[in-house]
């Protein structure tokens, strides 16, 4: 089983749906986030091009911060899911400064903090927070071991990109373009 | 014309603009920790080489420094925690995958042998000094029966301390400036040559001082050439690392790292030296601090450079 998400950079809106429906499910503290939305405006006017991403941690098949962590408290999870477990963590933060994404940051308690792709929803057969709540359906949850899910027909049929593989870290997020 | 924008949500001081989570804490432990193992590497060396009575300062006198040095890097890094109740949880596992890991417990092994090698000299050094209890008597006995096995340990571990201190920071392929192997080799020269100038301040006869002031001199060489190693290996590696060297080459950190790190840290430290082995009386206190204050200036301008530099996507 593994993990991951595809995020449809022609639907995104840039709404921040998903940044919100994140917070409120886990609790984020306020200030804090753990997905985020970029927007990439390319070109002068009039030949103006513009792509709106969802972002978050890209759950990486090699991932820098497992690597990294001294202790242990990040690690592989549930589908390749890379968690970190509060009581385990020291707050170094040597997974902050590994991570090519920047999708961590130090919780306010002490422990790092980061997404999960709501694990505790996935179990449960429910999609993560954030494509639960997405209006415009341009968010894809699903294993990308089994042929037959969502997820894999849709990087079968339409073109994708990963944000800087060249880092080495085999990321599970994929932007449809 | 391309221009990125956040529109939502980031609004994190620590994340954005540019991530950084490490401040003088681990820079300052980076520099006295390769203190210590520069010092008890020298120590140990010469130990088992057998020149005791040549070189006192270097034995005996600047050791006793290192559990002090050693302590208050350990502290710094405590200070670095977030989550500092949990900090025994580094001491539940070993993660070879991990620097921080193996780092940490090198600490672990390194800092009692420090005190013990210490302790063993001060009955020697300060007349008249007597343990408190008869236990005690019975263990600094037995570790001067056995000061070889401590010395060749001290050795391992000293090398793997100064080393450890540059790869910590190698291992991040996500900072650019960072992932470097010369990081490693840069940062355990700079240690010994830092380490050498504790020696050199602490040194009484001339002999001492003028042996470490060579070495002290090689070590400089050394680091000027793998300082300039590294920017040509930049230069020749991907867009990010060439983006890494810039910030040096032109960019925010250019003046004060060759004007601090190899103008005041180890040119002109060298050109001191070079002076006092042709026979002109130069001050030792102005060439060892000299190069000290290069030592704590390499450090953290490499920490917070790092920190700034990063992939673009």
């Amino acid at each position: 089983m593994r993990f991951a998400m595809a995020i449809d950079t022609k639907k995104c809106v840039g709404c921040s749906d998903c940044v919100v429906g994140c917070q409120t499910e886990n609790n984020v503290p306020i200030g804090y986030c753990r997905d985020w939305i970029v927007e990439v405006n390319d070109g002068t006017y009039p030949q103006l091009e513009m792509e709106i991403r969802s972002e978050r941690c890209n759950q990486c098949t090699n991932s820098p911060c497992v690597r990294c962590c001294p202790t242990g408290a990040s690690h592989y999870d549930y589908g390749g899911i890379v968690l970190v477990t509060p009581h385990k963590c020291i707050g170094c933060g040597a997974c902050i400064a590994s991570c090519p994404y920047d999708a961590r940051y130090p919780h306010p308690k002490g422990h790092v903090d980061k997404c999960t792709f709501c694990v505790h929803r996935v179990k449960e057969g429910l999609p993560p927070a954030c494509v639960a709540v997405c209006p415009t359906k341009c968010l894809y949850f699903g294993d990308t071991d089994d042929p037959r899910s969502e997820i894999s027909q849709v990087l079968k049929k339409r073109k994708y990109k990963r944000l800087i593989p060249e880092a080495g870290t085999d990321p599970n997020l994929y932007f449809l373009i | 014309m391309r221009e990125e924008l956040i529109i939502s949500g980031r609004m994190n001081p620590m994340v954005d603009p540019t991530l950084h989570i490490w401040h003088w804490q681990i820079p300052l432990y980076l520099f006295v920790g390769g203190v210590a193992a520069g010092i008890l590497f020298f120590a140990s060396l010469y130990y088992i080489m057998g020149r005791e009575k040549k070189y006192p300062a270097a034995i005996k006198w600047a050791p006793m420094l290192t559990p002090f040095l050693l302590i208050l890097g350990l502290g710094a890094l405590f200070l670095d925690l977030n989550h500092k109740a949990f900090f025994w949880q580094l001491y539940l596992t070993i993660r070879f995958e991990s620097p921080m890991s193996w780092g940490a417990w090198a600490l672990l092994a390194i800092t009692p042998l420090s005190i013990i090698w210490s302790a063993t000299w001060l009955k020697e050094l300060i007349p008249g000094w007597h343990w408190k209890y008869p236990f005690l008597d019975q263990l600094e006995m037995f570790f001067i029966k056995y000061r070889v096995v401590v010395a060749w340990i001290m050795l391992i571990y000293a090398v793997i301390l100064g080393v450890y201190t540059g790869i910590l920071l190698s291992a991040f392929n996500a900072r650019p400036l960072w992932n470097t192997s010369i990081l490693g080799p840069l940062f355990f020269a700079s240690s010994l040559s830092t380490g050498a100038a504790v020696i050199m301040l602490m040194a009484k006869s001339h002999l001492e001082r003028n042996i470490f002031s060579r070495i002290d001199l090689i070590m400089i060489g050394i680091e000027l050439f793998l300082i300039v190693h590294m920017f040509m290996g930049f230069q020749a590696s991907s867009q990010v690392q060439i983006d890494a060297a810039n910030m040096f080459l032109g960019g925010p950190y250019t003046e004060v790292f060759w004007i601090f790190v190899v103008l005041i840290g180890l040119v002109l430290p060298a050109f001191l030296e070079v002076l006092e082995l042709l026979g002109y009386k130069i001050p030792i206190v102005i060439t060892s601090t000299l190069v000290l204050t290069g030592g704590i200036f390499l450090r953290f301008i490499i920490v917070y450079a790092g920190q700034a530099s990063r992939y673009l996507y």
